[in-house]
């Protein structure tokens, strides 16, 4: 038995603490203490990638990390890629190629998706469809056969690149 | 066809912002003050009698919302076709994940500490786990003889055939049950109060369903059970029947909580046992052929498992029984087909909903007849694809303009078929153990349900004026990713000539929106699409008797017409509500008729790489050609197709329910394997468009459609690539696949 | 999530030396790493621990070292570290590879060599590359510090040379001397977020056209990752006009005893571990000229 610990945490650049037992997942204390339901759960494993957060900048399943592990982290989630994002005002270019090139469907795993998609293009800023493919393997969607998800990335890379700011819009 | 401002573009997702952003409100990302957590014990025994329950001890169970089969106020029995499923087993168990108690409790892991506590003592019986068993009825688990429904559809004398054939094939042929695998498991809350009656909130495709079901189970009148459906993260026939199982669950523990909010969230593994797959299939197959390669006659034995319970069944049983004889003129046909009980959980709807099993086995058996007869299977097909004039199996007369002939070659031609597989035969040859093949399947699917169903089921659909003089829809069709909100958006803003944005969509909530049937069965956009597009011709019509409107009108003028409609009278609806055609007539006694009013048409071409070293089948290349009347949104269409062949090939390589005494073992995402983006190929989508005058602007519907076709087209170029026609049964995975190599039958 | 966390306690050092005194003091508490292994079992409720030794700061356990002679690996290097490090990838293809196939990105991010060792899933994807260039792995405890051949260090199904106190810190691998053949393959039940039904890793070398050096291991056909012994001993020393394809299989069905299980059968893992290895045999043999 123990006893919950005061978990400090950078959410999405503001400090937050909350009270967490070490065991917990940080994908629990994300949804239920943070309140922020935008990362889902899908299977609780490390498999589907629905879970999908940074933390210390690096991509991660939150349903495999203990909190105990977190403590001080910079952490980002889906509420957290475009600060303006939820008030409608400014979407992430991942966001954006995802809306206009039909890279969401049922919404499910299209948060864990975003991010696992702004990872990819941090390591890899032009990627070719193969590196798109291989960069995405740890996210499952059941709607989309994923082509229009990798269309949506191929788009987001060249709108970010100097001449493909229109490439988005397809 | 007319230029259209609307339908033909690909308009933007309505909830799409929502749901990139991660802002779309799921049901487990919702709560409320009191909140309890349910849990359900089951009962882990194939089959028997309820001994005993029994609470272990270092619980405290006095703080525990305890519910059992003793505590239903109404009917405890799932109301669907038949009323044999009980919400919770009092006397018996009949699989392995039946519900038998249920749990809440605000704490989680003291609740599943509590599940965990309760042993059910059963007195096992003996089980039947296979369609062979269940047929022979040495067992009987159902009924007098194991068989929920049988289907006969017969057309001329098939005897005759075989005497006056030049070949006749036989075969037999096997698809598994697959899982529809949603990223989103179950989930739904419930608040059960003496004031308000019974309210739930859910992932589900089918809310007035689900509201039947409640009304049964608490015996309340229709105005005190409300049910409303959150953003639901894919359903694909899953979320259709099961959520009124665990909808009433939720309902039963907070009605025993007095009134507080209990949610049911199933997690992956509880998700994947307990919860409804597509029906595994066997197919016997017999076939008469002329000299000439002209077909002659079609016997078929068409058997289902259905699990432990009839849920729908039959309607899964009906669907493939009509589509079993394929795309062809046979003039004489007799299918015979069964649904037949077992002590697995009950087996339910999933995307194709029967189809995909019995097109499976006449597209793979056609080319095992070509290899037998010797002949091409592109001319094989050719020599009998249904023309316009010709007379189906089930008597219904081919009216619309097909060109079948031509579906079929174009989606050859833009896979190259002939000229890879001219090549391959010749690298095949070769030392390289990877070996290629080419393949494909033509195919229909009927839009809607049957005649008779969409003529029982009398959907009504509407639409409003709000007060800032928009439109919004009223229906009870469900958004589950497919496009649902922005399809009927779409169609509004068209025929009433105005912007997407002056288009909403009400949430599905029974307490607001017309019963427009179900979710499912390729329905929605062209059956209840035309009530909204209808409903929204009348509320058009409604502000012009009013004298507030007249032809030709601006945007602004329709919007404010509108709002000067609300702010003198209150409110402004329209409704519409489907009538069955004259000319569609159908029988359910004798299965002949009009099946459906129409049917999408579509060839599928695949190539595939096997590697002789693993039997591993890669699909390198696949095409997807059909014919869908109209396409509303050309982005929304192709990602309901992609996502539909992607399941497909699932279902014919890798997805594999691995089942142990009628349980399945391995209900993991790690242990059940579905495609990662690594796995397949850039898949190719072609749409021909002949509009059709039951839809709206021309649409068919299409959902269901690209389950079909990828099974048999990859089997079929397996059997290109091998030079084997062994391999009958999907999904064909290594394993089988080295087992159809070491006894080659060609 | 059905893991009961308010029953658990973890402990997380400052040190290594902090670390090796708690867990003589406590030698049931289980180390907890990346936790991509051990999360799986906690939150599904299937793990009888409630004690870790939260491992995750010990900086003592990071760090890749590359010289001449030696690649050095701290047991908490992540298998991105592994994949996208310049020296390994140019030295080491084999664990390049098999470090790409675990998991996909995020779990790559996480998962550690060591904790993928110690874990001693007869399946995992690291194992047989280690065994096939001759790893060797130090064991820590209070009383010091040993260097064991990696080859003896899985006993049994899930049993390792891990002694109660000890924790693995440190892999320790041979730079392979340039030109040497390299194969390593892993059949999946899918591309990506696979679990291995077969795995095999080769390292060979030659000399005046005859077999130098020839190490081949497989992964998830025995209770642990396992070099093929037999098979190997009838490749050593010989040209490839020398070796009996046929006696090289049935020393092979010596070497593997797959099982059934849920993600595949017996008979299909010799199937392929037959036609995999003689495959890179040929592979070898072509590479050799």
């Amino acid at each position: 038995m123990s006893e919950k610990m005061a978990l400090k945490l950078q959410v999405n650049g503001a400090e937050r603490t909350v009270q967490a037992w070490p065991m917990a997942r940080l994908l629990d204390v994300i949804r239920e203490d943070l309140g922020l339901t935008g990362t889902k759960e899908g299977c609780g494993e490390g498999e589907c990638g629905a879970c999908s957060v940074f933390l210390n900048g690096k991509l991660v399943n939150s349903c495999l990390v203990p909190a105990v592990q977190c403590n001080g982290a910079k952490l980002e989630t889906i509420e957290g890629v475009s600060p303006t994002s939820t008030d409608g005002a400014q979407l992430h270019p991942v966001q954006e190629a995802f809306l206009r090139c039909g890279g969401a469907q049922c919404g499910i795993c299209t948060p864990g998706m975003v991010l696992a998609a702004v990872d990819l293009l941090k390591r890899c800023p032009d990627p070719d469809e193969e590196q798109v493919r291989d960069g995405l393997s740890g996210n499952l969607c059941r709607c989309t056969g994923y082509v229009k998800i990798i269309d949506s990335v191929l788009a987001a890379a060249k709108s970010a690149s100097p001449d493909g700011a229109k490439a988005v819009a397809k | 066809m007319a230029k259209l401002e609307q339908v033909g573009h690909s308009r933007l997702r309505k909830e799409g912002r929502a749901k990139v952003t991660g802002a779309a409100i799921y049901t487990d990302d919702a709560t409320m003050p009191g909140l309890l957590h349910g849990a359900t014990v089951r009962s882990q025994v194939a089959r028997g009698r309820i001994k005993g329950i029994h609470f272990g001890e270092g619980i405290p169970w006095e703080d525990f919302v305890i519910v059992s089969a003793k505590d239903v106020p109404g009917e405890n029995r799932v109301a669907m076709i038949v009323l044999d499923q009980p919400f919770l087993a009092d006397t018996r168990v009949n699989h392995p994940e039946e519900a038998i108690l249920l749990l809440a409790h605000a704490d989680r892991v003291l609740l599943e500490k509590a599940r965990a506590a309760v042993t059910v003592e059963i007195e096992e019986e003996p089980a039947v786990f296979t369609i062979e068993a269940s047929l022979a009825a040495a067992t009987v688990v159902w009924g007098e003889d194991n068989v929920f429904k049988k289907v006969s559809i017969r057309k001329g004398e098939v005897d005759a055939a075989w005497a006056s054939a030049t070949h006749v094939v036989e075969g037999t042929y096997g698809t598994g049950a697959q899982e529809q695998l949603y990223i989103e498991p179950h989930a739904v809350i419930a608040k059960v109060t003496a004031e308000e009656g019974v309210t739930v909130w859910g992932s589900l495709q089918c809310p007035y369903y689900v509201h039947k079901a409640l009304k049964h189970l608490f015996n309340e009148p229709d105005d005190r059970i409300r049910v409303i459906q959150m953003e639901t993260g894919g359903g694909f026939g899953g979320k259709e029947d099961y959520p009124s199982l665990i909808s009433g669950h939720a309902a039963l523990l907070s009605m025993k909580a007095g009134g507080r909010p209990v949610k049911i969230l199933y997690d992956r593994e509880e998700d994947m046992v307990a919860t409804t797959k597509r029906h595994p299939s066997k197919t016997r197959v017999k076939t008469a052929f002329d000299a000439d390669g002209k077909m002659l006659g079609l016997e078929m034995e068409f058997l289902l498992d259905g699990g432990a319970y009839v849920t729908l069944s039959p309607v899964v049983l009906s669907r493939g029984a009509i589509h079993a004889a394929g795309p062809y003129y046979w003039p004489a046909v007799a299918i015979e087909a069964k649904a037949l009980a077992t002590n697995c959980p009950p087996h339910g709807a999933f995307r194709g909903f029967g189809a995909p099993q019995s097109l499976f086995a006449i597209e793979r058996h056609l080319d095992v007849a070509a290899a037998r007869i010797g002949m091409d299977p592109v001319e094989l097909r050719r020599k009998n694809l249904l023309r316009i004039g010709d007379v189906m199996a089930t008597g219904q007369v081919v009216k619309e303009a097909v060109d079948l002939p031509g579906i079929m070659d174009r989606a050859l031609e833009k896979l190259d078929y002939h000229g890879r597989k001219a090549r391959y035969a010749g690298s095949n040859a070769g030392t390289d153990p990877i070996k290629r093949g080419v393949g494909f399947a033509v195919f229909m699917h009927g839009c809607g349900f049957t005649g008779g169903g969409e003529a029982y089921l009398a959907s009504v659909a509407g639409v409003e004026g709000t007060a800032d003089g928009k439109v919004r829809v009223l229906a009870a069709s469900t958004e589950i990713g497919q496009g649902t909100n922005t399809m009927f958006s779409q169609v509004v803003a068209e025929v009433l000539r105005v912007p997407m944005d002056l288009v909403e969509v009400q949430q599905p909530d029974t307490k607001l929106v017309p019963n427009s049937g179900p979710t499912v069965a390729s329905r929605t956009c062209m059956v209840v699409g035309k009530l909204v597009q209808d409903a929204a011709v009348g509320l058009k019509q409604i502000i012009i008797q009013a004298g507030l409107l007249r032809e030709p009108y601006t945007a602004d003028e329709f919007q404010a017409a509108v709002a000067a409609y609300v702010a003198a009278f209150g409110s402004l609806k329209a409704y519409s509500q489907y009538s069955t055609p004259p000319h569609i007539v159908w029988s359910d006694e004798t299965y002949q008729g009009d099946a459906y009013g129409t049917y999408a048409w579509a060839c599928y071409a695949a190539d595939v790489a096997v590697d002789t070293r693993t039997c591993e089948v890669a699909v390198t290349d696949f095409v997807a050609l059909q014919e869908v009347g109209r396409v509303i949104n050309p982005t929304l269409a192709e990602g309901q197709i992609e996502g539909g062949v992607a399941q497909g090939i699932g279902y014919a390589l890798w997805e594999k329910v691995e089942w142990r005494n009628g349980r399945m073992a391995n209900a993991q995402m790690t242990n059940y394997i579905m495609a990662t983006s690594a796995d397949l190929p850039r898949l190719r989508v072609y749409f021909e468009e002949n509009p059709n005058p039951m839809g709206p602007s021309g649409a068919k519907g299409i959902g269901e459609l690209p389950m079909d076709g990828p099974g048999p087209a990859i089997l079929n170029a397996i059997q290109d690539a091998l030079g084997t026609d062994a391999p009958r049964e999907i999904p064909l995975t290594p394993e089988l696949l080295m087992d159809c190599l070491e006894a080659r039958h060609v | 999530m059905k893991g009961d966390a308010p029953a658990c306690a973890v402990h997380t050092p400052a040190t290594l030396g902090e670390a090796l005194a708690f867990l003589a003091a406590h030698p049931d508490w289980r180390p907890l790493a990346g936790g991509t292994d051990l999360m799986v079992p906690f939150a599904a409720g299937r793990l009888p621990d409630f004690n870790f030794l939260n491992l995750d700061p010990l900086h003592e356990l990071r760090g890749i070292e590359l010289t001449n002679e030696h690649l050095t690996l701290g047991a908490l290097t992540t298998y991105s570290e592994i994949r996208w490090h310049e020296g390994i990838r140019a030295a080491f293809p084999n664990l390049v590879q098999s470090a790409w196939v675990t998991g996909a990105a995020a779990i790559q991010n996480r998962g550690t060599i060591g904790g993928n060792l110690v874990n001693a899933s007869p399946a995992a994807d690291t194992p047989p590359s280690l065994l096939a260039y001759g790893a060797e792995v130090e064991l820590r405890s209070t009383a010091g510090s040993r260097w064991v051949d990696y080859d003896a260090f899985h006993l049994g199904y899930k049993q390792t040379a891990l002694a109660s106190g000890e924790l693995l810190t440190r892999i320790r691998v041979k730079r392979p001397v340039p030109g040497a053949f390299h194969f390593y393959r892993k059949v999946g039940t899918r591309k990506a977020q696979a679990i291995a039904k077969v795995c095999l890793a080769g390292y060979g070398r030659a000399e005046n056209g005859r077999v130098a050096e020839f190490r081949a291991a497989f992964g998830a056909v025995a209770p642990v990752p396992k070099r093929a012994l037999a098979a190997e001993a009838l490749v050593l020393g010989r040209s490839a006009a020398e070796v009996d394809p046929d006696a090289v299989r049935a020393a092979l069905a010596e070497d593997i005893t797959p099982i059934d299980d849920i993600r595949s059968s017996a008979k299909y893992r010799r199937f392929v571990s037959e036609r995999l290895f003689a495959s890179m045999l040929k592979d070898f043999f072509a590479h050799l000229g």
